[in-house]
């Protein structure tokens, strides 16, 4: 049975930015693992424009919303807490034929809960550009680990 | 290159159980995946579990999203379970040979921080009563995690109910 779950790379600090340089092209989909205790943004091959958008599916402890943002400057949660001493919150997001020739398209889990405070998020994301993802930049960091999947 | 998303250990019921546990969970992986199919013994459409951490019952806390298939709603939880709160677990009544589907991703389990984890779970019989639910849960405890048991909340997981506990590594 071939290995189809691989780590890329990975890396840790406090409320570190962090890039993912020279993704090669040879798995078939991303999946970026994050544990963070402030509002990360994830940016691809050094676009900081507005090719991004997000729709968001969120609860808050409170109430369920669903938001879009359109022309984003980043992949990013809706809301969240910044948490303090040991909490951490949970981010994933799986991008789907990241080398492919088609605009990129991520689903995202967000997970936070901090005793009181906190949201429950999962969302799509999509990257307007037919260029291969090679670069994942990702602020706030904690850790952070890249994996690829190949489908054989 | 090393396999990354290793099964430590599964348990596929022969016969009704009250619980389930995973002990001596090894400290070598970087996060904890569970993956579970589950039915018990209540007599109603959907129940419930918890997943007690190292047989810590207390100082969980949640923030929930839940959409029951005509509305969705968001409530918060703190220190009301002594555990992390599975929620759409199929009950004796729904329908018959359907078994609810549920995903616990533990982060940096073997770390000195809180213990946080993002619990899915997927409820659908074809029935009136079905939900998709959503947690993040907080443990206020640092200890590494050792142990996972998965605690019915009526008396008994049925038979065909499985757990299957994977390690991640990042290198």
């Amino acid at each position: 049975m071939p290995s189809t779950y691989e780590p890329i790379a990975t890396a840790s600090g406090t409320d570190a930015t962090i890039s993912f340089t020279s993704i090669p092209s040879t798995y078939t989909d991303l999946r970026l693992v994050i544990v963070t205790t402030k509002n990360p943004n994830i940016y691809i091959n050094d676009d900081f424009g507005t090719a991004y958008s997000n729709t968001w599916l969120e609860g808050s402890g409170s109430t369920a919303i669903s938001a879009r943002s359109t022309s984003d400057s980043s992949w990013r949660p809706y809301n969240y807490v910044t948490q303090t001493g040991s909490n951490r919150t949970m981010m994933t997001f799986n991008i789907f034929s990241y080398a492919g020739s088609t605009y990129k398209t991520a689903l995202m889990e967000f997970s936070n809960d901090a005793n009181g405070s906190g949201y429950v998020t999962r969302a799509v994301s999509l990257w307007r550009s037919t260029s291969a993802i090679n670069k994942l930049t990702v602020t706030n960091i904690y850790t952070a680990t890249l994996y690829g999947i190949k489908n054989a | 290159m090393p396999s990354t998303y290793t099964l430590i250990s599964s348990n596929v019921l022969a016969s009704s159980a009250a619980s389930v546990t995973f002990s001596a969970i090894p400290s070598t992986y970087t996060d904890l995946v569970l993956r579970m199919s589950l039915r018990n013994d209540a007599s109603f459409y959907v129940s419930s579990a918890v997943i007690k951490v190292n047989a810590i019952t207390g100082t969980y806390s949640f923030t929930t999203l839940l959409g029951d298939g005509s509305s969705a709603a968001s409530s918060r939880d703190s220190g009301s379970y002594q555990g992390f709160y599975l929620s759409g677990v199929n009950g004796n009544t729904a329908t018959s040979n359907s078994f609810s589907s549920h995903e616990v991703y533990l982060p940096n389990y073997a770390g000195s921080a809180n213990k946080v984890a993002s619990l899915d779970n997927a409820n659908e019989t074809n029935a009136t009563a079905a939900y998709r639910t959503i947690n993040a849960g907080l443990l206020g405890n640092t200890a590494a995690v050792t142990s996972l048991t998965i605690t019915s909340s009526s008396a008994n997981f049925l038979t065909g109910s499985s757990f299957y506990l994977y390690g991640i590594k990042n290198s």
